[in-house]
C-alpha cells in the first residue's frame, strides 16, 4: 500500500477521544437562550426582532446586511426577552436575541419538505445557504454563501470535506458521520454543484476508519472519495489538508480557491443539506463535551445559544477542581471565564481541563523544536523576538502573517514560551498597521 | 513589549482561568533535556573513571562543582532568580569540560577553566540561551592557551603498560611520528573501546556512542549534526587516504580518534549554539566536519574538532537569519 498522505511537520498529542463510541444525543433546548447576533466572521446580523415579539422556531432574527455576514435563526419558539449584549465566548461583549422558550418548537413557515434538492441550480443553492445562515462548522465560522461564491476568474476544480478532526479530545464530527453519512454526502454533492468542481474529497483521519466506510456506502453514482490521511495534527488546517491531499500550495496570503479548491467541514456539509432539503436554518449543531473533568463526556446536538453552564450540567457536571473550561478543542480553542457563554455556530466542542498551562517560562535554548513542528514552516521563535523587539517588518516577512495559530510550536517548546500569544499579540498590531496605511 | 501573557485572570464569580490556546502542553522542559544530556554523559564519565581512575573523578567533580558555582554568583551579581543554577546547563557545561581535559590536568587548572566556561562562556552574554560559543569549549581554548604544555601532556590509561616518559594520543602519534608509514597507527579496536591515551571523555567512543544514541532515540540531539559532521569529515580524509595510503590515515580512523565523537554528538549539538533552521543545520554541521578535515591534515595541530566548532559557533546567527525556510505557499524564486 502507498503511504498515507500526510503533510510534514506537526505534532502528534494524546487523542483522548473519550467520546468517540458515545452515539450524539438530543439535547432537549433551556428555557432561555441567549443568540448572538455575532457568530461569524464579518460584520454583525441586525436584529429583526425587539422585546416582547413572538417567534418561531427557525425564524429570522438577525439580517446579514453586510457581505461578509450571516442570518442569525432563532433555535426555540417563544417570546424574545431581551435583545442586549451577552458575553461572547472570545470574551468581548456581543448584542444577542435572548429568547423564553415556551418548549412547544413551532416551526416558522419557511421550514417545509422541499422537493428534491439535487434538482436546485447552483444560485439556489447558494440562495438558501445564504439564508439559512450557514458558517463553516470547523471552528472559524466563516459564512459559506461566501465560500460558495468564488471570483470568478477562480475556478473551483476540487471541494474537499473536512473530516479530520485532529484536535484532541472532539468526537463530535466522527459520530456525525458515523450517523449521518447520507446527510454530509449529499450536502457535500450540492456545495460541490454549487461552485461547480469536477470532484468531491472527503479527507478524513486514519484513526476514524469506521466513519470513512460509513461515508463510502454512499458515494455510489458521484464523483467522490474518501482518503484516509495520517492521524497528525493539525492535518485538518486548511492549508495543510489541501497539501496533504493534493499537492497545492495555497499562496501566502491567499485563500484555498487561488489554488482551485474549496474546503467545507463534515458538520456544514450536513447543514447544507439540511437547508436545501427542508429550508431549517442553522439553529443546531453537533458538539463534544468532554475532558477529564466532565462526569460524563457527551456527544450532543445542542441548539444555538444554549448557555454552558447547561450543557455542562446536562453531562453530570464539573469536577472538583476543574479551573479550565475550553470551548473547541485544546489546542486552538478558547478558555472561558464564565458559564453563562452560550453555544455558538463555531462552537466544536467543550473541554474541561484541571489545569491551566502556568508553567513558568524559562529561556529560548534555540532547540529549533517549534521550526520542527510548524506546518507553515515558520520559525516561531524568530518571529516572537522580532514582535517583542517591535521590529514589524522583519516579522512580517518572517511570516507572522502566515501563522495559523495551532499552536504546534507552544506544545513542543521545551522552555514553555507563550509563542502563539506573542504571534498573535504580533499579528494584530500588524493587521491595524496595514489598516492605517490603506487609510 | 509587556509581556501580556504571564497575567492570569482569573474571573471574580469562579475559579476559571483564562490563558490564550493552546492548553496542552507536551511533556519535555528544559531542565529535562538538560539533565537527559548528563545521563547519556555518563557512560564515558563510567569509562574515564575506569581509564584514569582517581584523575578523572577529581577533574569531574571539581569542574562540575567550579561550573555550578560560578553560575550561582554569576546569576547573583546579575540579581536573576538563583534557583536556574539547577536547571542542568551549568552542571552540563563544566561535566563536557572536564571531559575535554587530559588526565593529568593538575584540578586547579580546571577550576579556572569551568570558571572561565561559565563566566565568560555563558553568563556575559546573558545566560541560558544567550550565549555565542559552546561554554566547555570556550573553557577549554582558555586552558589551551594558558596552559599549553599541560594541555597537551598525556599519560596513558591504567589499562596500558608503557615506559615512555612522553605518551602521545592516537592522532598526535598519526600526524608527528609518521605512524601510517611505520605501522603503527593505533587499532581501531582500541580507539573504539577507549584503550588509548587522551582527553577524559574522548577515549571510549563505545561508551560515547551508547549516549548518543540514546540522546538521538529520545530526540533530545539533532540527528543532522553529526550525521553531517561524519559524512563531510569521511568524505574528505577518505579522499586523500585514497590517494596517498601510505601517509594519510583511514576515514575510519579519523571517525573514532581524538575528539570527534564527542564533539559530533554532544559538544556540535549544543541546541544553544546550533543553527535552528534546517538548512543551516546541515550548512554548519558539514561547516564542522570540513574544518575538522583540513585541520587535523594541514593544521599545525593534531586535533581540529575544537577550533571548529567554536568557529562554526560564530556563523550560527547568521545562518539564522539568512537561511530562513520557504513558508508554506511562498514562491520559490522570490526568496
Amino acid at each position: 500500500m502507498a503511504r498515507k498522505k500526510t503533510f510534514p511537520r506537526g505534532i502528534h498529542p494524546e487523542e483522548n477521544k473519550l467520546t468517540a463510541r458515545k452515539p450524539l444525543e438530543f439535547l432537549p433546548p433551556p428555557e432561555k437562550v441567549f443568540i448572538p447576533l455575532l457568530q461569524h466572521f464579518g460584520a454583525p446580523a441586525s436584529p429583526l426582532v425587539k422585546k416582547g415579539d413572538e417567534v418561531l422556531l427557525g425564524q429570522k432574527i438577525g439580517e446579514a446586511k453586510a457581505t461578509f455576514s450571516a442570518h442569525v435563526h432563532a433555535s426555540v419558539s417563544g417570546q424574545v426577552a431581551a435583545v442586549e449584549d451577552v458575553i461572547h465566548p472570545n470574551g468581548y461583549p456581543v448584542l444577542a436575541v435572548v429568547i423564553n422558550n415556551d418548549g412547544q418548537d413551532r416551526p416558522c413557515p419557511e421550514m417545509k419538505e422541499w422537493a428534491d434538492p439535487l434538482s436546485l441550480s447552483p444560485e439556489e443553492i447558494k440562495k438558501r445557504v445564504k439564508e439559512a445562515g450557514i458558517v463553516g462548522l470547523g471552528g472559524a465560522a466563516f459564512p459559506t454563501a461566501v465560500k460558495l461564491s468564488p471570483p470568478k476568474d477562480k475556478p473551483i476544480d476540487t471541494l474537499i470535506i473536512n473530516g479530520c478532526e485532529c484536535e484532541p479530545y472532539l468526537t463530535a464530527d466522527h459520530r456525525l458521520m458515523l450517523e449521518f453519512p447520507e446527510e454530509i454526502v449529499k450536502g457535500a454533492e450540492l456545495a460541490r454543484r454549487a461552485v461547480g468542481a469536477s470532484r468531491i474529497i472527503f479527507g478524513l483521519e486514519d484513526n476514524k476508519p469506521d466513519a470513512a466506510a460509513s461515508l463510502r456506502q454512499h458515494l455510489h453514482g458521484l464523483p467522490a472519495e474518501v482518503v484516509l490521511l495520517k492521524t497528525k495534527y493539525p492535518q485538518g488546517a486548511e492549508k495543510n489538508l489541501i497539501y496533504a491531499l493534493l499537492g497545492r500550495e495555497v499562496p501566502r496570503g491567499g485563500l484555498p480557491f487561488d489554488v482551485g479548491v474549496l474546503v467545507q467541514n463534515v458538520g456544514t456539509a450536513r447543514a447544507i443539506w439540511e437547508a436545501c432539503r427542508s429550508g431549517k436554518p442553522l439553529i443546531e449543531r453537533a458538539i463534544t463535551v468532554t475532558g477529564p473533568m466532565i462526569k460524563e463526556p457527551k456527544n450532543l446536538l445542542v441548539r444555538i445559544g444554549t448557555p454552558l453552564s447547561y450543557v455542562i450540567s446536562s453531562c453530570g457536571g464539573l469536577m472538583e477542581g476543574a479551573s479550565l473550561i475550553i470551548l473547541g478543542g485544546p489546542m486552538m480553542g478558547l478558555a472561558q471565564s464564565s458559564l453563562d457563554v452560550p453555544v455558538i455556530k463555531g462552537t466544536s466542542g467543550v473541554v474541561a481541563l484541571r489545569e491551566a498551562c502556568l508553567e513558568e517560562e524559562l529561556p529560548c535554548i534555540r532547540c529549533g523544536r517549534c521550526v520542527d513542528h510548524c506546518p507553515m514552516r515558520l520559525v516561531p521563535t524568530q518571529i516572537v523576538k522580532f514582535i517583542q523587539a517591535e521590529k514589524w517588518a522583519e516579522a512580517e516577512t518572517w511570516g507572522a502573517l502566515d501563522c495559523v495559530e495551532c499552536g504546534c510550536c507552544q506544545y513542543s517548546c521545551p522552555s514553555k514560551i507563550r509563542l502563539v500569544h506573542w504571534i498573535r499579540v504580533g499579528k494584530n498590531f500588524l493587521v491595524k498597521l496595514k489598516r492605517k496605511k490603506s487609510a | 513589549m509587556k509581556d501580556h501573557s504571564k497575567e492570569k485572570v482569573i474571573s471574580a464569580e469562579s475559579s476559571l482561568i483564562l490563558e490564550s490556546s493552546p492548553h496542552i502542553r507536551a511533556k519535555d522542559t528544559t531542565p529535562r533535556i538538560m539533565y537527559r544530556v548528563i545521563l547519556s554523559l555518563l557512560p564515558a564519565v563510567a569509562a574515564s573513571i575506569y581509564f584514569f581512575r582517581w584523575r578523572a573523578l577529581i577533574l569531574i567533580l571539581v569542574s562540575t562543582a567550579t561550573a555550578l558555582i560560578t553560575e550561582a554568583l554569576c546569576l547573583l551579581a546579575r540579581r536573576k532568580p538563583i534557583r536556574t543554577v539547577l536547571d542542568g546547563s551549568a552542571a552540563i557545561t563544566g561535566l563536557l569540560l572536564a571531559l575535554t581535559l587530559p588526565p593529568s590536568l593538575p584540578p586547579a587548572m580546571a577550576v579556572i577553566g569551568s570558571l572561565i566556561a561559565i563566566s565568560l562562556g555563558k553568563q556575559v552574554y546573558g545566560g541560558l540561551g544567550h550565549n555565542i560559543f559552546n561554554p566547555a569549549l570556550v573553557g577549554r581554548a582558555f586552558l589551551q592557551a594558558a596552559f599549553p604544555v599541560a594541555m597537551t601532556t598525556w599519560v596513558p590509561p591504567v589499562t596500558v603498560h608503557v615506559d615512555v616518559a612522553t605518551y602521545a594520543t592516537p592522532l598526535a602519534n598519526w600526524k608527528f611520528q609518521n605512524a601510517v608509514a611505520l605501522g603503527t597507527l593505533t587499532p581501531l579496536k582500541d580507539l573504539f573501546w577507549g584503550n588509548v591515551g587522551g582527553c577524559l571523555g574522548e577515549t571510549s567512543a563505545a561508551a560515547l556512542l551508547l549516549g548518543a544514541l540514546y540522546l538521538l532515540i529520545k530526540k533530545t540531539i539533532d540527528w543532522r549534526i553529526p550525521l553531517g559532521i561524519i559524512v563531510t569529515l569521511s568524505l574528505f580524509t577518505g579522499l586523500f587516504w585514497l590517494i596517498n595510503p601510505g601517509r594519510y590515515a583511514p576515514p575510519q580512523f579519523h571517525l573514532l580518534a581524538g575528539g570527534l565523537i564527542i564533539g559530533a554528538f554532544f559538544m556540535a549539538t549544543d541546541m544553544v549554539t546550533s543553527p535552528i533552521t534546517p538548512a543551516g543545520t546541515w550548512l554548519y554541521a558539514c561547516g564542522i566536519g570540513l574544518l575538522i578535515g583540513i585541520i587535523r591534515l594541514f593544521g599545525g595541530l593534531p586535533e581540529g574538532v575544537m577550533y571548529s566548532i567554536l568557529l562554526m559557533n560564530t556563523f550560527v546567527p547568521l545562518f539564522n537569519h539568512y537561511l530562513r525556510p520557504r513558508i508554506l505557499g511562498e514562491r520559490r524564486s522570490k526568496r
